[in-house]
């Protein structure tokens, strides 16, 4: 069975919760007392994950850190569809461009969220700004597709860019940041919520 | 702001922080009531210390460790932190879960832990699961000499109680408030037949609508991981985190016109009673200040 190093309130994890949820996967968890164990600085955690983070994943003898690294994977091998990371090589790479983007500039909006919520030492005006700045970028890029007659940041489907992307978007609030200039964002988000499969995590709302 | 003037707030004690927070040498920098404070711990014996204009140690104030945290005051208590004679029981776990930051009054967090009635909507699968939410009969009172707010007879179907709960139960619980900002809630362990599990909340008033809050479980589970029982707890409360923060006024309001009598809201309503005889002002809406002084 797949194994999934977790941390409840990580929308890291969360990533790979929601997307295991939504291709219908079993899996077991492993919980990390990240907070406030720091249990992912650990000599033990360390030698799973020499960067101290999750989440990881285990299947079989594959061992995978980076939660858009192991969304590709699962999608690649239990998609049968292949909806979710298709095969073609301009949507492979227009995906890579929005998994690097979620596991980089969206990242402020995470960073944000751990200095209000659990004390870490970020500079709260810089990494709250640099988050706007993506969300604008990704409004824009929703905004467009939209009047393309699209719903997704990539193709005609939800792919794994949605759902890299989704989690740190969606806590925002967490962090002291609202989506109220984000009009494209946040029907993004109400479609996100409609695939089948979805699921929470603490800090986002059915509705 | 700085700090506060309400004498019900400051003679009080509060925690401020999770022992293994502080360890010897390192100081934990926080706020208190609108106070700058430093805490430190000098060997075994904690300190505290108002910190003065430019980051140095100032007037020092009361503390003592208890329960795991540290407990300090910046004024005069009448009595002293709550008596929990369970922390000395053979058998319990304790689980610090650690200190989050909450954008909301300290009273808010507490009414909201009073609470049953949203446990379907807002902890679905785990404390409660629609169709089943109603709040049935319970007894709420203030218990002297002591005065503290008990609710009882508090009795809620849940499809997870607790990390050791294989199935739904009928949790029967308890609650005790037995300050402004500290409650604790007594509830039917599943491990342990006859036994209750205590899980609590130490609130760090920091500014009137910004609050650490500190919280504990000393539960009876031998199977469950530390981990799973941090998880467990966390996920829970951080489930009603971005809930609190919205909610207006920012102030708990504590006038008898904002009272709606609905019988879920026994403990709600007793707990604002309770805090408007007391004379709290700091992170209530101050709606009685603001309709005498008209």
């Amino acid at each position: 069975m797949i194994q999934l190093y977790d941390y409840v309130l990580s929308g890291s994890c969360y990533k790979v919760r929601l997307f295991l949820s939504m291709i219908g996967k079993e899996y077991e968890t492993i919980p990390v007392d990240y907070y406030p164990g720091s249990e992912h600085k650990t000599s033990e955690f360390l030698e799973i994950n020499p960067l101290g983070q999750i989440p990881v994943l285990r299947d079989g003898d594959l061992t995978l850190r980076d939660a858009q690294a192991i969304l590709v994977y699962l999608a690649a091998k239990y998609d049968a569809g292949r909806t979710w990371y298709p095969e073609d090589a301009k949507t492979q790479g227009q995906i890579a461009m929005w998994l690097s983007f979620a596991g980089g500039e969206i990242m402020n909006s995470s960073a944000a969220r751990l200095h209000d919520m659990l004390f870490y030492d970020f500079d709260i005006d810089k990494v709250r700004k640099a988050a706007r700045s993506a969300f604008r970028v990704l409004d824009d890029h929703l905004t467009d597709r939209e009047i393309a007659g699209a719903d997704w940041i990539v193709g005609n489907a939800p792919t794994v860019a949605d759902i890299a992307c989704f989690p740190y978007v969606a806590l925002s609030g967490d962090g002291g940041i609202t989506l109220d200039d984000y009009n494209a964002v946040r029907r993004w988000i109400a479609r996100i919520k409609k695939i089948p499969g979805f699921t929470l995590m603490p800090g986002i709302h059915a509705n | 702001m700085t700090k506060t003037s309400d004498p019900v707030a400051l003679n009080d004690w509060q925690a401020v922080g999770n022992i293994d927070e502080i360890t010897s040498g390192k100081r934990r920098n926080t706020r208190l009531l609108g106070q700058d404070i430093i805490v430190e711990m000098d060997g075994d014996r904690p300190r505290m210390f108002e910190a003065d204009a430019d980051g140095g140690m100032g007037t020092e104030h009361p503390a003592q460790v208890l329960y795991g945290h540290v407990w300090t005051t910046l004024g005069t208590p009448a009595k002293p932190p709550l008596d929990m004679p369970e922390f000395l029981e053979d058998g319990r776990r304790l689980v610090a879960c650690g200190a989050v930051t909450v954008r909301a009054s300290a009273l808010r967090i507490v009414e909201n832990f009073l609470d049953m009635s949203h446990f379907p909507y807002v902890h679905t699968g785990v404390l409660g699961e629609e169709p089943i939410t109603e709040v049935t009969d319970y007894k709420s009172e203030i218990r002297q000499p002591d005065d503290e707010l008990w609710a009882t007879d508090c009795n809620f179907f849940q499809p997870q109680a607790a990390m050791s709960a294989d199935d739904g139960q009928i949790s029967e619980y308890m609650y005790r408030v037995s300050s402004p900002f500290v409650t604790v809630l007594y509830k039917t362990c599943p491990a342990v037949a006859g036994a209750w599990d205590l899980v609590g909340i130490f609130v760090q008033p920091r500014e009137e609508d910004v609050c650490d809050v500190h919280t504990f479980m000393l539960v009876f589970d031998d199977t469950s991981s530390y981990a799973d029982l941090v998880h467990f707890q966390q996920k829970i409360f951080l489930q009603d985190r971005s809930i609190l923060e919205n909610q207006l006024p920012k102030g708990l309001p504590l006038s008898p016109k904002d009272e709606s009598a609905i019988r879920a809201d026994g403990s709600s309503m007793l707990y604002r009673r309770w805090l408007r005889q007391k004379g709290l002002v700091f992170g209530t809406s101050r709606s009685d200040v603001a309709s005498r002084a008209a």
